[in-house]
């Protein structure tokens, strides 16, 4: 998952004119100690039911107050979302599903507390947020009995209500999203966000951030169709497939002169498929009203703006601002790789003490990759190692030796490391006698080349490397074949 | 509910409404119950008609009638209840688990 902005695009392309428009909504779990309305921990993989408390069992004369914490996260959220913040209220959502002892779950209706903000995703797409509002978690329930622990057909439910009453944030998208693809940058984007800000651990794994997608199908600049909500789509590659899975079967339905039932249908990740997991309830069937246990939440400007105050870099501004410092294309999987990372400070660090930005970029990309946002290398170190390989000091070859013995002592001296191991470039007329010598040994290959064949390169240059015992620079070979054939 | 406050004419209750409104809360009505109730929402819903007719255009809408906001607790854990002791008062424990009937879905 952590370079799903930067892979290669593979939008399914729906067959005749159709076109995907699909909605997010995300729910996750807040970072706090405790839950929203109650002070029993908010700690997950514990043992069940040892979490619990009157109000998360929902007995009676029990009252929610909520958590302050969790107040201050979902704004932090909803700023980094460039939300409005504003005065909201509680509503109560009524139902008999088993995983809340209530039944109804505590949420936020029409006065949610984050409206109106947006995401950008790459190639400048804008996608809408329309609300970033707080609710608590249910508990969880696990099925036995009848087929393969399904709802449908099991004998019975256990319920656990440790997670119930967990701060929720859920961010609904607007139908802003047009492929798979997207999707996945959104949900990808989402989590680099909800890390930088602190709000959650985001982890998809434990459930602690949980994807439902609205797909419906239109034919281009037709009204939205039928869409249906698709849950249990537990990662960022699941997404992507269950978006895929779920449009095509909704154009073979339509094509096939059938119409789409608003619907919650069950991503099985294992089959590949959706199956229906229930026909939608009308939103007045959850028959929402004013939860009389709560105040008016409104915090104010003079909170909100101390928050926005406390914010970090977001990712997008820490990608524009490593872009800039090493030229490298802010799309670019490297330029993802380190700010998802954590280390583009590193990198600057690298700059500050002299060293080249762009090598050390790439030297970041593939030798810290478990070193964590702190690499215990000295940036120095780190430094002089880009000025010896940019002054054609070592060769590229060399130099990733060298950086490899650097990162296995926790730091060295790159000069002394190159001394120590008899590296050197070979100067240039060393390597174009080598040159001469590989084409004479293989006039075969050289004619292959000179006829356009590039392949036939790679025997020359193969031979050329052993020749100069890694000695020589790659880049200046295949320029001195170039030049030589051109002549 | 809120949402019929901007309502000029009073929506009409019917028995199918509040049949429906039964079965959504799981109440087992019986047809005399069901006459009762009929007429007793429609008499709430005939004041909110009474109310719709003055002029508030100067009263500002309100959430809540009460005249506090931001009622906070600080993120600190307080050890809630003993799990033995909740499962005890439980019509069916376990594996430290509350068992019930299966149901017609989930939130989450």
């Amino acid at each position: 998952m952590s370079n799903a902005s930067s892979a290669p695009s593979h939008a399914t392309i729906l067959p005749n004119g159709w076109e995907m428009v699909i909605g997010l909504e995300v729910h996750v779990e807040l970072d706090t100690k405790t839950k929203l309305f109650s002070a029993s921990p908010n700690h997950f993989g514990d043992e069940p039911n040892t979490n619990i408390d009157p109000v998360t069992l929902g007995l009676p004369g029990a009252l929610p107050v909520i958590n302050r914490r969790a107040v201050e996260l979902a704004i932090r959220l909803g700023l980094a979302l460039n939300c409005t913040v504003q005065a909201s209220t509680f509503h109560r959502k009524n139902y008999f599903y088993q995983d809340l002892a209530k039944a109804y779950q505590i949420t936020q209706y029409d006065q949610p507390i984050n409206i109106d903000g947006y995401m950008m995703l790459p190639g400048d797409v804008r996608i809408g947020i329309e609300r970033a509002h707080l609710e608590e978690d249910t508990g969880k329930s696990t099925h036995f009995g009848g087929t393969s622990g399904r709802i449908h057909g099991s004998d019975y439910s256990l319920v656990d209500f440790n997670r119930a009453g967990v701060p929720l944030v859920e961010i609904v998208s607007r139908p802003d999203i047009r492929n798979a693809d997207q999707a996945r940058q959104y949900v990808s984007e989402l989590r680099s966000i909800l890390l930088a800000v602190g709000a959650s651990d985001a982890k998809m794994e434990e459930g602690s951030m949980r994807c439902d997608v609205n797909v419906s199908v239109r034919k281009a600049d037709e009204p939205f169709g039928t869409r249906c909500e698709i849950k249990n789509v537990n990662s960022i590659r699941a997404v992507g497939k269950a978006i895929d899975y779920e449009a095509r079967r909704q154009v073979d339905v339509l094509e096939s002169g059938g119409t789409i039932r608003q619907e919650t249908r069950h991503w099985d990740d294992a089959e590949g498929r959706t199956h229906t997991l229930r026909v939608k309830e009308d939103a007045d069937d959850y028959r929402y009203f004013l939860e009389p246990d709560l105040v008016l939440l409104d915090p104010g400007a003079e909170w909100v703006e101390s928050i926005r105050a406390s914010l970090p870099m977001l990712p997008a501004a820490r990608r524009a601002r490593l872009s800039q410092l090493t030229g490298a294309d802010k799309e670019s999987e490297a330029v993802y790789v380190i700010v998802e990372r954590g280390q583009d400070d590193y990198v600057q660090l690298v700059a500050d003490a002299g060293g080249e930005p762009a090598r050390a970029l790439v030297y970041v990309q593939q030798a810290f990759s478990e070193a964590g946002a702190n690499p215990v290398v000295p940036a120095t170190d780190l430094a002089a190692l880009t000025l010896l390989e940019r002054d054609a000091k070592v060769t590229a070859t060399q130099a990733k030796t060298i950086l490899a013995e650097i990162v296995a002592n926790g730091g060295g001296d790159a000069v002394a490391i190159a001394a120590a191991k008899g590296f050197e470039a070979l100067d240039t007329s060393a390597v174009e006698a080598m040159v001469d010598a590989a084409i004479a040994a293989q006039p075969d290959a050289w004619a292959k080349y000179c006829a356009g064949e590039e392949k036939a390169m790679g025997a020359l240059v193969g031979a050329i490397m052993k020749s100069s015992q890694g000695k020589a620079d790659g880049k200046v070979v295949t320029a001195l074949l170039q030049a030589k054939r051109a002549k | 509910m809120s949402s019929s406050s901007d309502a000029k004419t009073t929506p009409k209750i019917t028995a199918q409404v509040v049949a429906k409104v039964a079965h959504l809360a799981r109440l087992d009505l019986t047809e005399a119950e069901l006459a009762l109730m009929t007429t007793q929402l429609t008499g709430m819903l005939d004041h909110f008609g009474d109310i719709d007719k003055l002029d508030l255009s100067a009263v500002i809408p309100m959430a809540q009638p009460f005249p506090i906001k931001n009622v906070y607790r600080e993120d600190v854990v307080v050890p809630g209840l003993d799990r033995q002791e909740v499962l005890d008062n439980a019509p069916v424990p376990q594996d430290g688990r509350f068992r019930v009937p299966p149901s017609n879905g989930s939130e989450s």
